[in-house]
């Protein structure tokens, strides 16, 4: 019993095989044996998965109505807020938060029936492309323990793929959903900007977060999806666009598609294994039906430099709140200004700071038309890019990451090497359009996990799932 | 060199941050070599392009997401106050500040 999906773990509970109850408390136990080694879940919340459990089997045995996720086990990235139960963002500044609420997502996953595990490691603040950058330490890679997992959703990506929750939510500013996702072997999506409400979402960068589903199969991450979406009132940036029924949209077909092919996403730097596994790919999408068409996106290489500008500058802004006045870390000083300078130097890592210098100097007087103005103008280039293949296409492929797991320590001392790795998944990002990463097979060599990436014009979320499972059904991850 | 030591220090104090002397050194020369490869922006003519402060679209202006301005509960002040580094209810605590 090893591989739950949503679907199985409603039949054994409304076939009685087993509770709600003792199936989190499984999945507890194979916690405690995997969790030492792995490192993905940074803390346990049984208390409330019990309770929820409880509520289930109350209504299984009462012959109730179950609601779409009962009983299903779960795991939240630790940069969502989770009322009472300890939220980090992997940070040392917030290692004794204790949020006062629940982010609508989990809110809304609670409300369907789901069974929240526990909270998994990320990079600090979602900062990251390795999960190395926590301050809780790295996780494995749970297909190749000498690898990162991806980042910054590391963990949550490495409880899904290592059978420790059945489904979970990560955060995805420059792809930090679907990288972890490609290098774990599983599917994980960004819906559409403005899709699934960020209130309670710990900001990173206000105008590229976003909050998305890891699980095992298409169908799942459709289902977590259709959970989480849709109008907030306490997201003012939340569409009142109303949510599709993707877990039947799912199976619509696909025949007759256009599927672009951006051969900018295929230039140099590409790991020859990565490659091939696509273009098989690719040939697979074309096999069951789709019209491939070549498309250019010719402002795809500045998209690194751009994203490091704006996700650098927005950091910079939305981390001052870290003071140590209201909640976190507190290092005394008899100055005010002091005690901020002291509490900020202890409390946040490397790459943050790195981060909040970077992002404040674009910001600062003098250099703000050099950067930030200029990223924000090339930001709307990229966009237009975007805009003008989904006039002549339904889609877009491409890979999700140039290369497949690297080993834990080998690109931390060179953070441009890190971030160039974002390329592909960034555009999107800045775009605002969603994309999906879907298991494409693995290298040749290593036997690692390559992802494929398929994007979607903005809110066409089901058609960029249903291309996903239609990939998936062909046996895409076998490739 | 795009980036100097000064530069650093002066960026530091605007974001309160304490740095220490490796730390300084380290991002300078880190940064430095993100500027240079960011650099490359300047390769595009953008004067006649509109920049992109967000992404929102049509359902997403203000016209369609404000709300009413209707009073409703929000986190009570007991609960922002349990986890703070020195409450002092119904306020936070901080060192006493007497000049900028």
């Amino acid at each position: 019993m090893t591989n739950w999906t949503i679907s199985s773990v409603r039949s054994a509970l409304t076939a009685k095989k087993l509770s709600a109850r003792e199936l989190a408390a499984d999945f507890f136990k194979r916690i405690d044996a995997q969790n030492p080694t792995l490192n993905a879940y940074l803390t346990l919340s049984p208390e409330r998965a019990y309770a929820q459990a409880d509520r289930i089997d109350d209504l299984i045995a009462g012959n109730k109505p179950l609601p779409p996720l009962a009983g299903v086990p779960v795991a939240i990235k630790d940069v969502l807020s989770t009322r009472g139960i300890r939220t980090t963002c992997g940070s040392k500044i917030l290692k004794n938060h204790y949020p006062a609420y629940d982010a609508t997502a989990v809110e809304r996953l609670d409300a369907a029936g789901a069974v929240l595990l526990g909270k998994t490691n990320c990079d600090e603040f979602a900062m990251g492309s390795s999960n190395e950058n926590s301050a809780y330490g790295p996780v494995k890679n749970p297909l190749a323990l000498d690898r990162v997992p991806g980042g910054s959703s590391g963990g949550s990506a490495a409880v899904v793929a290592a059978g420790l929750a059945v489904a979970s939510l990560g955060t995805d500013t420059g792809g930090s959903i679907r990288q972890p996702g490609a290098l774990c072997g599983i599917p994980a999506m960004m819906g559409s900007y403005g899709r699934v409400s960020r209130y309670g979402l710990i900001a990173f960068a206000s105008s590229l977060d976003r909050i998305g589903p890891f699980a095992t199969s298409v169908h799942d991450v459709a289902a977590v999806l259709q959970t989480i979406a849709g109008r907030d009132p306490r997201d003012s940036t939340s569409t009142t666009a109303p949510v599709p029924d993707y877990t039947s949209e799912i199976t619509k077909p696909i025949r007759g598609l256009r599927v672009g092919i951006p051969k900018d996403y295929f230039a140099e730097g590409i790991d020859r294994g990565v490659l091939a596994k696509v273009e098989a790919g690719i040939a697979l999408l074309k096999s069951i039906g789709c019209e491939l068409v070549d498309i250019r996106m010719p402002h795809t290489d500045y998209a690194i430099a751009t994203y490091y500008i704006i996700a650098t500058a927005e950091a910079s802004s939305n981390l001052a709140r870290y003071d140590g006045v209201r909640y976190g870390l507190r290092v005394d000083d008899p100055t005010l200004l002091g005690m901020y300078r002291k509490t900020r130097g202890a409390g946040f890592g490397p790459e943050v700071k790195r981060r909040i210098v970077l992002g404040t100097y674009v910001l600062s007087a003098g250099y703000y038309d050099a950067y930030y103005l200029k990223g924000q103008k090339v930001r709307a280039l990229i966009a237009q890019d975007f805009r003008d293949a989904f006039r002549k296409v339904d889609a877009i492929v491409t890979p999700t990451s140039p290369i497949p797991a690297f080993k834990l320590g080998e690109k931390t001392n060179d953070p441009l090497q890190m971030y160039l790795a974002d390329i592909y998944t960034v555009t999107g990002s800045l775009a605002g359009v969603p994309g999906i990463s879907v298991p494409c097979g693995k290298t040749p060599q290593e036997k690692l996990p390559v992802g494929f990436q398929i994007f979607g014009p903005a809110f066409a979320e089901a058609r960029v799932l249903q291309l996903a499972h239609a990939f998936e059904q062909a046996g895409g991850a076998n490739l | 060199m795009k980036i100097t030591r000064e530069d650093v220090l002066r960026v530091a104090d605007l974001a309160y941050l304490e740095l220490s002397e490796s730390e300084l050194e380290t991002y300078r020369a880190q940064i430095d070599e993100i500027l240079e490869y960011i650099g490359k922006l300047n390769e595009l003519d953008t004067s006649n392009v509109a920049p992109m402060a967000q992404v929102l679209s049509d359902d997403q202006t203000a016209d369609a997401t404000l709300r009413e301005d209707i009073h409703v509960p929000s986190i009570v002040a007991a609960d922002a106050l349990k986890h703070a580094p020195d409450p002092e209810p119904p306020f936070f605590r901080v060192p006493k500040v007497i000049e900028r």
